[in-house]
């Protein structure tokens, strides 16, 4: 039954069915990729609606899809699908094991979070995207005041959150069993911490929102009252569920990109990461902290002095972890020999944005001054400032770091500068105006703005911004095309690194590791090289590999959520039926029909060999 | 600890009156939270600049060693070798675990004191002006239930003198917010919030609604007249009184109001009604909060009301002919 029917499938069918983590993280960033280009076109649209006071490009309901668009894109079909994408595209790897706990489950939760992106997405063509901004505050998310476009954000969300859930506990699993022999959990490198916290957080926030969705989804399809005042039902709950997920949510963000910076900041120069123990302590710290602090967006809603201060005060102390980050991130570079690589260079580039995001960060947290600030430009810069200067800068830190390893080519160095340049100043250009703009009284989510009030130039000129970050994304992609075409080439080690992804070839074969290491310390493959080990020791023999099969039913399954969401939106049950149908039946198959995976025998490991 | 903390506050105090200098000198003189014009927006740009300033401290701080860092410690030509690997340094931990945790304790405490201070409710404060505000897709109305007036869109206050809100909204969330006076509250359905400002200037206000709200969430702005105590009473006593008797010319238009406009416009002092009590209507600086108040644009208006604000619940079941907008736009002009 097992190595006897290798199933192998090529083209298409390989990518539909695979359960390789490299391969699903590919999947993620070609989605997440695609979904962020569309993101940045929404964002485009909005700096040139607003580019000069009193346009008419896009305007009242039409701009209010575009903004929702925007916001619910970026975070949840951009950002979080990158994310996982390194999660997959690393982990296993920088902890000696050959793919996470549970594979299978891996490719379901990317099909899902796919089928959630293009339902929601579909929206568009099918009378209008949702409105409600991608916050979705009730009663103006319900029925009575908007249209189907909503509905398209609750289910597409629900559907993408399983995915996102399943995604997080696979992690969990993952790091917590499958560990290579000697490495303690305080041998592991950071980025495998953050995504550890990260995905403990996920555990606990994506509940929180699929409640508010599923409760949403009663109010307007199944006559709910969970948010319709007349009947008892209370506004204010809708934003306590959406936040005490919301908040989280950015930590869910930020945190991995922490884990990047780590491992860029202390490969390129060359020394090990500057207090490991208080990065590890402080990311529990900010994981932990994170879940008591959902109010801060909150404080004009009416909770009161007490609970406004009891918040501020908790959200103050999140930035003591982040500031010890900050700080051993710049003795790491310390005493080293800094190279300024491109990956290096947006490592670089983070530190003083999201420093100053940072800043912003613990003005708000003030809640009179955040009276001021809240819904207002100031809000958007901050934000804007944390995830685009903290996570975007490090995603593309960690392109050009791991692209080697993930496709066995190099970016291109110098194209590569020309995107950090062009990105990193039009986005301070975009975004640094937009603190004033804020505390001049220009509200957010506003389609237009009156001339004459001192709002002109900081609107004109963040749109140059904007435009130029458009100039740096276009670079961006021009240099992963011209990569593409050239011959896989790149070194098992192109920076002369710490961790143990980079002891394996490049681009990483199936199998990761022909022989599972055996770790001796702290940045594993390093404490090799300086013992004058240009290989791991093996922790086993030679011997066949055991891998999980490929399988189409994680596709069917999505496929099936993906059609009982049309269901649900368009109030036809008989359709939900059949596509909760088609997901349980998949269900059953997998359960019923035992998968004994495959092997790969020793002699095809000798064949396809190590590159130097 | 007091003595040691109050003295880094005062070293602070020259650097947050610098600080809170250099944000003013930004915007629109009734629209800037940089340029507050009562105590409580006072109060908040201090909060701005005592933060801003700490952070800035923080900031520079932070800079000199990553500057420091990248200039000295750049790959040299040639350079060889592998630098010395540091595991950490206890004592740096604890100082910038500690310094930081000061600077938050100063930010902090102003911080509640000033949560609880503007927290205070004046309901029964007979000093106080009390305004009932509820929000609507997309306009403002103002009760004011000491005087029995009602009102819409333009908001008037004595100046000097604390003007005590309540808040709540007919429909969706919408957010109220005059920031020149002071930061703002949530108007939600269902409840009721309650807040004070004050406005030390006469001058004309802008407020704006900063809670996405729908279509028109950006057109809903209101007017927040700030006069003297003498001027208040002037426009009490005119909204109280009887409306004026209306002339000859505009009576043709007062019948096409009756016929068409009342159902949802009331114009008398007590009126609440579905639409925007119209009592004072020509007095008003904008009309639908949006447009500047000439005949023309209020024939603009009347004629296609969705065209200026999409999605306004201003839908007339017979649109309105050339000449009945004329008409009624005489009769609308003696609403003083």
């Amino acid at each position: 039954m097992a190595h006897a029917h290798v199933k192998r499938y090529s083209g298409i069918m390989d990518w539909l069915t695979t359960v390789d983590h490299k391969k699903i993280a590919i999947l993620y960033f070609t989605a997440g990729g695609f979904f962020f280009l569309l993101g940045g076109l929404e964002a485009l649209l909005i700096r040139l609606q607003l580019m000069y006071p009193d346009q008419h490009l896009f305007v009242g309901d039409t701009y209010n899809q575009i903004l929702t668009m925007h916001g619910t894109t970026m975070i949840f079909l951009a950002a979080m699908p990158l994310l996982f994408g390194f999660m997959n595209a690393v982990v296993p790897l920088q902890i000696g094991a050959r793919d996470v706990a549970f594979p299978f489950v891996n490719s379901l939760g990317f099909w899902l979070f796919f089928a959630g992106g293009v339902l929601m997405n579909t929206s568009w063509f099918l009378g209008g995207a949702p409105d409600a901004g991608w916050t979705g505050y009730a009663p103006l998310s319900t029925d009575a005041y908007t249209g189907r476009g909503t509905d398209f954000y609750v289910l597409g969300l629900q559907i993408a959150g399983i995915g996102t859930l399943i995604g997080g506990i696979n992690f969990l699993v993952t790091i917590v069993n499958m560990r290579a022999p000697g490495m303690t959990f305080m041998r592991m490198p950071l980025f495998t911490w953050t995504s550890f916290i990260t995905s403990t957080i996920i555990l606990f926030a994506f509940p929180a929102i699929t409640v508010g969705l599923v409760e949403l989804m009663f109010d307007r399809i199944f006559n709910g009252n969970f948010f319709e005042v007349s009947k008892g039902g209370n506004v204010v709950l809708w934003q306590h569920l959406f936040w005490i997920f919301g908040h989280p949510e950015v930590y869910i963000l930020i945190l991995p990109a922490f884990g990047i910076i780590s491992e860029v900041v202390s490969t390129f120069s060359k020394k090990r990461l500057f207090g490991y123990s208080s990065m590890v302590f402080a990311t529990i710290l900010i994981g932990f902290l994170s879940f008591m602090v959902w109010a801060h967006h909150m404080f004009t809603v009416g909770m009161g002095p007490v609970a406004n201060a009891i918040f501020g005060i908790a959200t103050m102390t999140i930035a003591v972890p982040t500031g010890v980050k900050i700080f051993n991130w710049l003795f790491t570079l310390w005493g080293g020999q800094i190279r300024f690589t491109t990956a290096n260079l947006w490592a670089i580039g983070f530190i003083p944005t999201f420093v100053i995001g940072g800043m912003t960060g613990v003005m708000l947290a003030v809640p009179p001054a955040d009276y001021q600030y809240h819904d207002s430009y100031f809000v958007i810069a901050h934000f804007h400032y944390v995830i685009v200067g903290g996570l975007i800068f490090s995603v593309f830190a960690g392109l050009y770091y791991w692209w080697p390893k993930m496709f066995g080519r190099l970016l291109n160095e110098g194209l590569g500068k020309l995107h950090f340049w062009t990105f990193f100043i039009g986005f301070h250009l975009c975004f640094f105006p937009q603190h004033f703009l804020g505390l001049m009284g220009m509200p957010r989510r506003y389609f237009t703005f009156m001339p004459g009030e001192g709002l002109d130039e900081g609107n004109f000129l963040s749109t140059i911004g904007a435009l130029l970050m458009g100039v740096g994304t276009i670079v961006l992609l021009v240099n992963i095309v011209a990569t593409s075409v050239k011959k896989p080439h790149a070194a098992a080690d192109p920076w002369d690194a710490r961790t143990l992804e980079w002891s394996i070839p490049s681009p990483a074969p199936e199998y990761n590791f022909k022989q599972t290491p055996l770790v001796r310390g702290l940045d594993a493959f390093w404490k090799e090289k300086m013992a004058g080990n240009k290989e791991m020791t093996p922790a086993e023999p030679l011997g066949p590999i055991h891998m999980p099969s490929p399988s189409i039913l994680p596709f069917i399954m999505s496929i099936g959520l993906f059609i009982a969401g049309y269901g649900f939106m368009y109030r036809t049950f008989v359709v939900s039926i059949i596509g909760i149908g088609i997901t349980l039946i998949c269900m059953l198959l997998r359960s019923v029909f035992d998968d004994h995976g495959f092997h790969i025998e020793v002699e095809e490991l000798q064949d396809k060999g190590a590159k130097a | 600890m007091n003595v040691s903390r109050r003295q880094f506050l005062w070293r602070l105090l020259p650097l947050i009156a610098v600080m809170t200098f250099v944000l003013t000198g930004c915007g629109d003189e009734t629209l800037s939270a940089l340029k507050p014009k009562g105590p409580v927006a006072h109060e908040q740009l201090f909060l701005m600049g005592l933060s801003l300033a700490v952070m800035i401290f923080v900031f520079v701080v932070v800079m000199a060693i990553y500057i420091y860092v990248l200039v000295r410690f750049r790959k040299r030509k040639g350079q060889e070798g592998i630098p010395k690997q540091v595991e950490g340094n206890h004592v740096l931990e604890i100082v910038w675990t500690v310094i930081p945790i000061i600077l938050l304790i100063i930010i902090a405490i102003p911080s509640v004191t000033a949560t609880f201070n503007q927290a205070r409710d004046l309901k029964n404060d007979k000093d106080a002006i009390h305004i009932k505000v509820t929000g609507h897709q997309f306009w403002w109305q103002f009760e004011y239930p000491d005087y029995g007036i009602v009102t819409a869109q333009d908001l008037v206050i004595p100046v000097g003198k604390k003007v005590a809100f309540e808040l709540t909204s007919a429909d969706v969330n919408h957010s109220f917010w005059i920031p020149s006076l002071g930061g703002k509250l949530d108007t939600n359905p269902g409840m009721t919030n309650t807040f004070y400002l004050q406005a030390d200037e006469p001058n004309v206000y802008k407020g704006e609604c900063a809670e996405l709200c729908g279509a028109s969430h950006a057109l809903m702005y209101f007017k927040v007249n700030a006069v003297s105590q003498a001027d208040f009473d002037q426009w009490v006593n005119k909204m109280k009184a009887p409306p004026a008797v209306v002339p000859a010319s505009a009576q043709k238009g007062e019948q096409l109001f009756k016929e068409n406009c009342m159902s949802c416009h009331s114009v008398g002092v007590n009126g609440l009604s579905f639409g925007p009590n119209l009592n004072g209507f020509a007095s008003r600086e904008k009309i639908a909060g949006i447009l500047e108040h000439n005949d023309e644009n209020l024939k603009k208006w009347l004629s296609d009301p969705q065209g200026v604000k999409p999605g306004n619940k201003m839908v007339l079941s017979n649109k309105l002919t050339p000449e009945q907008v004329d008409e009624l736009v005489k009769y609308l002009d003696t609403l003083k």
